[in-house]
């Protein structure tokens, strides 16, 4: 990326558990990651595999009870976010650091127009009179390419179809310039033809404003063209990380390389049987000792539903968690070459 | 005054044979006001509801101000034996309102239905209910589509003793078998849906509407719901089930790549109507109408190689309003290529090759492809 010096977030060994009735769910166990500036990360999992708590651990919106951070270390640009108090947290929350989620239509207030919902962050954080927030608001609507936005402006949420309101969300995020936009499935509630808008539309927002992006998604299609690298979680764990190149090109992980298997592509030639990773995500409350996945992975032995597995190094780059990483690593490696030939 | 030529495919091994099937709902076009006092303050805006299309003598021209909600309008479709025919299209475009209005579950507003001989749309409430047997869903929410008060067993066994196919004992072992067949465990039969996840919820679904043995099933997005991983577990089952019982399934999703896997043939809905049909490899290969390409463009591709290189048609705006949809060609409020023509005239979904069909003013049999004709300044050489 451009400036490649500045690291906007890193998260180092972050644990997010959950006191529940189950006993304990270790939702995220030990995530570590950095972001630089401009920098797009995609984290993919299935549900329940981790994905959103880690970001919403970023925001320190982990509701507490029954949540909490048990240990790690979280730097947004110099700040250790697990010291501040929530008044502090709260100066960060929206201005510096903001968030779209994946259901447009209940993060935006029913009763509130466009302009209150947006006026208001601009207000508070930027300490915006009325006139320049409506002004800023006007101008953040036209900048997410809503058409008519002088009259869409004091219109109800309700009075937009769903790729407009996540304009709007986006729009109120990018509202006050953040260094880092984090969006949890961003586009998962909409069309196909909506959602090539709002990832175009992400993608050439980032490039102007040099936003720095965490995008959150179980669709291994969106993260492909959007990031620069990937975090794969399963059952609270990072599974593998690595570039979206390498990782895409050659996984050392046999869960990722089940995920990208089991997806229909329609660019290529289809085989008759689609590849399926057998059986469920497992409780994650009520994880085995060994591997998390052991029990549907097919080169699973004694030793991985025995021994937790180690995370395995194949460059600096690149990490997995697996007893059998340099393996799966270089058979990728091997049908990459083939298929070159 | 319905089109009757150029529906697709009129070949003799149509298992349902839709023609002309219209499905519209009323919208409220009057305020409690103005139904109260009558006709003193109707203005002339309320006869704004014209139509260019023939279907008016449904209702009561003009008189009433309501308008409609034209959610299918003059689908013509054949869907074979054994074949899995998709159904595509963005939400609102009325794909699942075709499938409902398939298996009556929904009242068509006029066409007919065709199945072995009998007009399903056309069908007594009693009649129809005996041919429910044949003719079953899958539902996109499994959680929504289980009685929650209901264990594993009562779920499936119910349309067994309703159609009365079996009694007694022979219902458990019937259930049992059901349930092995879409790959549950027999143990989990006294457990209640609440107590599954959605893949393992989708195939309570799956083996309920297998209880019947129909020979039709309506599939509305039953992987949408679902984790990557357990939608290809669901859908391997419902190409595994195909084989081995010879079903039919109409396979309705938003999700194009599931579709591509599945479907023999693939449909593309627009607000209402089929713009293009054609077979599965050849409709993402080749496709003909500009809302298609735009769509399969519109797909992420899992591999950032072809992502970098990728030239993605991004269609603007939403889908228009089907209370009142564009003129002509509803498509052409987002279409790079509309030219005057298609504000007018409404395309008819026509063969440009064989076995392909499309509806697009811009393209025909000797010119099939419209960035050519384009290039070579050509009209409306369609229809």
């Amino acid at each position: 990326m451009s400036e490649t010096n500045g690291t906007i977030l890193s998260v180092n060994g972050l644990k997010t558990y959950f006191q529940t009735e189950d006993g304990v769910v270790k939702a995220v166990d030990g995530i570590t990651f950095e972001l630089k500036k401009g920098e797009t990360l995609g984290i993919v999992g299935e549900s329940g595999s981790g994905k959103s708590v880690t970001n919403l651990s970023v925001m320190r919106l982990i509701p507490e009870p029954p949540g909490k951070i048990v240990a790690g270390d979280i730097v947004f640009s110099g700040i250790d976010v697990r010291a501040l108090s929530i008044d502090e947290v709260r100066k960060i929350r929206g201005k510096r650091i903001a968030m779209i989620f994946q259901d447009p239509m209940t993060s935006l207030n029913p009763f509130l127009k466009i302009s209150t919902q947006l006026m208001e962050v601009t207000r508070l954080h930027l300490g915006h009179t009325k006139d320049e927030a409506y002004a800023h608001a006007l101008k953040m609507l036209k900048l997410v390419g809503i058409p008519d936005a002088g009259t869409r402006l004091d219109e109800y949420p309700h009075q937009f179809s769903g790729g407009m309101r996540q304009r709007v969300m986006i729009a109120m995020a990018l509202s006050c310039d953040p260094e880092l936009l984090i969006a949890d499935e961003p586009t998962t509630a909409l069309d196909v033809t909506i959602q090539a808008q709002i990832l175009e539309l992400i993608k050439d927002l980032k490039a102007r404003m040099g936003t720095s992006v965490i995008l959150i998604t179980h669709d291994l299609g969106v993260v492909a063209g959007m990031t620069d690298k990937i975090i794969v979680m399963y059952a609270g764990k990072v599974f593998e990380q690595a570039s979206t190149k390498e990782l895409f090109a050659t996984p050392a992980n046999p869960y990722t390389k089940g995920l990208l298997k089991s997806v229909p592509d329609p660019a290529h030639e289809q085989g008759k049987e689609l590849y399926q990773i057998p059986g469920l995500p497992p409780d994650v409350a009520h994880l085995p000792p060994g591997c998390p996945f052991a029990e549907r992975c097919d080169r699973a032995t004694d030793l991985c539903r025995q021994q937790y597995p180690p995370f395995v190094e194949i460059n600096a780059d690149h990490h997995s968690l697996c007893h059998f990483a340099r393996e799966v690593y270089a058979e990728s490696v091997a049908e990459q070459n083939k298929q070159e030939l | 005054m319905t089109e009757e030529k150029n529906f697709p495919n009129e070949s003799g091994d149509a298992l349902i044979s839709i023609r002309d099937l219209r499905v519209y709902y009323k919208t409220a076009g009057r305020s409690l006001i103005n139904t109260l006092i009558g006709d003193m303050f109707r203005s002339r805006r309320d006869h704004y509801y014209s139509e260019e299309d023939p279907t008016t003598n449904l209702y009561v021209k003009s008189r009433e101000e309501s308008r409609f909600v034209k959610a299918v309008d003059g689908v013509s479709l054949d869907i074979e034996k054994g074949e899995t025919l998709g159904l595509v299209g963005e939400s609102g475009c009325g794909k699942s309102t075709l499938g409902k209005a398939i298996l009556r579950l929904t009242e068509p507003t006029g066409g007919q239905v065709f199945y072995h001989g009998k007009d399903l749309a056309h069908l007594s409430t009693g009649a129809m209910r005996g041919q429910r047997r044949h003719l079953q869903m899958i539902f996109q929410d499994p959680y929504a589509s289980l009685n929650p008060r209901m264990n594993v067993g009562q779920i499936i066994g119910e349309p067994i003793r309703t159609f009365g196919l079996k009694s007694g004992r022979a219902v458990d072992e019937r259930v049992q078998e059901l349930m092995e067949t879409v790959g549950m465990s027999r143990r989990f039969v006294k457990r209640y849906p609440h107590e599954f996840s959605g893949g393992q919820r989708q195939r309570i679904g799956i083996a309920r509407a297998l209880a019947v043995d129909p020979e039709f099933i309506v599939a509305d997005e039953p992987i949408s719901a679902l984790d990557v991983s357990i939608q290809a577990q669901i859908m391997n089952l419902m190409e595994r089930l195909q084989a081995e019982k010879n079903l039919t399934y109409l396979f309705i999703s938003h999700d194009l790549r599931a579709v591509r896997h599945l479907s023999d043939r693939v449909a593309v809905m627009y607000l209402g109507k089929i713009v293009e049909l054609a077979g599965g490899r050849e409709i993402y290969a080749d496709p003909l109408m500009p809302y298609t390409k735009a769509l399969i463009s519109a797909v992420p591709v899992p591999d950032p190689l072809i992502e970098a290189k990728r030239e993605r048609i991004i269609l603007k705006g939403d889908v228009p309003s089907p209370i009142n949809p564009p003129s002509g060609c509803h498509f052409h409020t987002r279409c790079r290529y509309a030219i005057d023509d298609c504000r007018r005239i409404v395309p008819r979904l026509v063969e440009i090759k064989p076995r392909h069909h499309a509806a697009c003013i811009r393209i025909n049999a000797e010119n099939p492809d419209i960035d050519a004709n384009e290039a070579a300044g050509l009209g409306a050489i369609g229809n």
